[in-house]
């Protein structure tokens, strides 16, 4: 970057004595006009209050209740760059494409680092991808209904994002519009310097409309610290079918911080799967509520924790209807001095009757350095309902393991068969067609710890 | 074929077998019976090397080799076959990918290519039908939601898969019905042949109404008390375990 277009970034100069999120603010006090100029007004709506927010606000302590293993203080507390100039990185759009699933044809859009990009392709009517600002710019209404309604600005992972975002992924489905292709965002993560990439995804599914969307998160550039800092509001009105599929596979350098908010209307149908095969440091938090009756969610996660690798989960589902359903089940294995956390709060109310609600943690763990913090909740309130919760950290069954050694397998392959084994009830849970066998051969290779990443994932995969 | 010798072994710290002595050449069939707790199925756990097992004194030699000191794999390999008297659980593990899995590691060990698609489906095909087993649980996971008899039948075919020399069948007979009692004895009656032998333990006679032993021996208390031909497993029937019992104990004071 030269000349006088010089490069915001966040500087800690103090950070010993100055509270993180003073950093962000001066950011953007400093530079308020840029922020707002590079956006949209819809979204700098919402930047005073996220500030003033911000200004009174005290990061959670690691440690803490909720925040087992997850150091905000930390990991905002870097020196990032912000690309508050909306520059052009220079994304190799091309290499990303190592990562299309085969036989999953899908309508591809980009978020290169946090900058909008998509080929110029035919999507059939009453669909609509594009960027938020675009979005906001074309179909104000809907934008002021839907940005900023679900997610609650009081968590500090909202309000950094509503301060500095400035543009995300729309995707939208009109009433009674079945989408079977899927849409898929690829989120990549590439510079030279650190960076922090501010993102904000929308989903609106209409009454009657089904939607599947993959998202692909890969950090391209190693030994470099970046943030993916994520906010997305997901709507799902009477009788729609939404499924949001999210991968992760980045470096050990990367944070993701990333707040999901999902609105259920009746009958309606969400399901979510988070897949963590690489990562740095990765929180994933779901706040889901229903607001119509007979309406079902599936939350599911798995993920692969190895050398100093982080992953938190972190949900909240509140019923407040009759005839609601939640499925819940997360898996971990972890190894190494890896870290995961499960916390996950269902709430039934009074009156929400015929609930049912069933939440699983279920973590391997694989030897002394390695934890797991693991908190189900459900708290009930009704007496008709029917919902169970559990929880349970161990290690492989010795037992299985001598099964398979007496008919042959080697000690290893029996360990890699069952670790794999362990995970596929969550990958079954993928109904996107395709991505599920793409999924079971990706987390084989990744148990095999013969790639590396996506990209040399099918570049090996054609040496073969 | 099997030679063992002043067999020892314990678990968690106690002792279960204290001194066997077997031996077994090809082509023979030896039941090993005995009342509950006398050490039957640690004797089978031990030979197929379970590491939850001590091995405390003795040898055991199988085909020349010292079989306790090869890992489990390997003795599959060399060819011991265990059919458990569980057999284990494994979801999410299909029996396709693990009988794949385990024909090719045997090969791998004998310095062969693996099993073509063609050649592995065929083969499945023709050991299902050794037991009867249905085509549908090939593709369900491994003993998962398998009724008692699907089990045992499944290790039967598991064991014509690998074509084992020397199988151990542990209480095959436990849990079955009468029709799948002959099922599986048929199915082991077929993999019978002069270079092979079995070593089948079992509470009961029945069994050896349908697969017939050259000998039988009695396990109690860890040794094996008494040995003798098919009449003796008639005699047991008859007259229970008591008698043995008491003259193993008048031996031993």
């Amino acid at each position: 970057m030269t000349g006088s277009k010089r490069w915001p970034t966040v500087t800690t100069t103090d950070s010993g004595l100055m509270n993180v999120l003073d950093q962000y603010i001066d950011l953007y006090e400093s530079n308020r006009s840029l922020v707002n100029e590079g956006s949209n007004k819809i979204l700098n709506l919402k930047r005073e209050e996220a500030l003033s927010i911000l200004k009174d606000f005290d990061l959670p302590k690691k440690g803490t209740e909720n925040y087992e293993i997850t150091d905000l203080k930390e990991i905002l507390g870097y020196d990032y760059g912000v690309n508050l100039n909306r520059l052009d990185l220079r994304v190799d759009e091309s290499a990303p494409f190592h990562c299309g699933v085969p036989n999953l044809s899908s309508h591809l859009v980009f978020l290169k680092n946090d900058i909008y990009s998509a080929k110029e392709t035919e999507l059939p009517a009453g669909v609509y991808v594009g960027s938020l600002k675009d979005f906001c710019h074309t179909y104000p209404e809907l934008a002021l209904k839907h940005y900023g309604h679900l997610a609650d600005i009081r968590n500090p992972l909202v309000a950094l994002n509503s301060l500095l975002v400035q543009d995300g992924v729309v995707v939208w489905v009109k009433e009674g519009v079945k989408h079977e292709k899927p849409v898929q965002i690829v989120g990549i993560l590439e510079n030279d310097f650190p960076l922090m990439a501010l993102r904000r995804i929308l989903v609106i599914a209409e009454k009657d409309s089904e939607i599947k969307i993959l998202v692909c998160d890969h950090t391209r550039t190693g030994n470099v610290n970046f943030l993916n800092l994520q906010v997305a509001e997901i709507y799902a009105e009477a009788n729609a079918s939404v499924e949001v599929c999210e991968m992760e596979e980045s470096t050990e350098t990367t944070s993701r911080l990333a707040a999901a908010y999902v609105n259920q209307d009746k009958s309606s149908r969400v399901s979510a799967v988070g897949i963590t095969l690489f990562n740095g440091v990765t929180r994933n938090e779901y706040h889901c509520s229903f607001k119509g009756e007979d309406a079902s969610l599936q939350l599911s996660g798995m993920a692969i924790e190895d050398r100093k690798r982080k992953v938190d989960t972190f949900s909240v589902v509140n019923h407040t209807l009759p005839g609601c359903h939640t499925d819940e089940l997360f898996k971990y294995v972890v190894d190494d001095d890896a870290a995961a956390a499960f916390s996950g709060l269902i709430r039934v109310f009074k009156g929400a009757s015929k609930t049912e609600a069933y939440q699983s943690n279920r973590n391997l763990i694989g030897n002394d350095g390695a934890r797991v913090f693991s908190k189900p909740r459900l708290e009930i309130y009704e007496d008709d309902v029917k919902c169970s919760h559990g929880s349970a950290i161990g290690q492989l069954d010795p037992m299985q393991i001598f099964y398979m050694r007496s008919r042959g397998l080697s000690e290893d392959e029996a360990r890699f068969l069952l670790k794999q084994a362990f995970m596929s009830d969550v990958i079954d849970r993928v109904s996107i067609p395709g991505f599920k066998m793409r999924l079971h051969n990706l987390v084989e290779r990744r148990f095999a710890g013969d790639f590396k990443n996506c990209a040399s994932c099918s570049n090996s995969k054609r040496e073969k | 074929m099997l030679k063992i010798n002043d067999l020892k072994a314990a678990i968690d710290g106690k002792e279960i077998l204290r001194g066997i002595n077997l031996e077994i050449n090809a082509g023979e069939v030896h039941a090993i019976m005995g009342p509950n707790g006398s050490g039957k199925s640690t004797l089978s756990m031990v030979l197929a090397g379970n590491p939850a097992y001590e091995v405390n004194g003795g040898s055991a030699i199988f085909c020349g080799k010292d079989l306790l000191r090869m890992p489990p794999e390997i003795r599959s390999h060399e060819g011991l076959f265990l059919g458990f008297q569980y057999p284990v659980e494994i979801p999410g593990v299909s029996m396709v990918n693990f009988m794949r899995a385990a024909i090719n590691a045997k090969r791998k060990y004998f310095g062969e290519t693996p099993m073509s698609a063609s050649d592995f489906l065929k083969l499945m095909r023709e050991k299902r039908s050794v037991v009867e087993l249905d085509n549908k649980l090939a593709s369900r996971s491994v003993n998962e939601g398998f009724s008692g008899g699907e089990k045992k039948r499944n290790e039967i075919f598991q064991m014509a898969v690998l074509e084992p020399k020397l199988a151990i069948l542990d209480e095959t007979d436990s849990g079955l019905d009468i029709d799948a009692l002959r099922i599986v004895a048929n199915g082991v009656n077929k993999l019978k042949s002069s270079n092979n032998a079995t070593i089948v333990i079992t509470h009961y006679q029945r069994l050896l109404d349908y697969i017939k032993p050259d000998f039988v021996h009695i396990l109690y208390k860890g040794r094996i008390v008494m040995t003798g031909g098919p009449g003796l497993a008639l005699e047991l029937e008859e007259k229970g375990y008591d008698w043995i019992k008491e003259m193993a104990d008048s031996d031993n004071d």
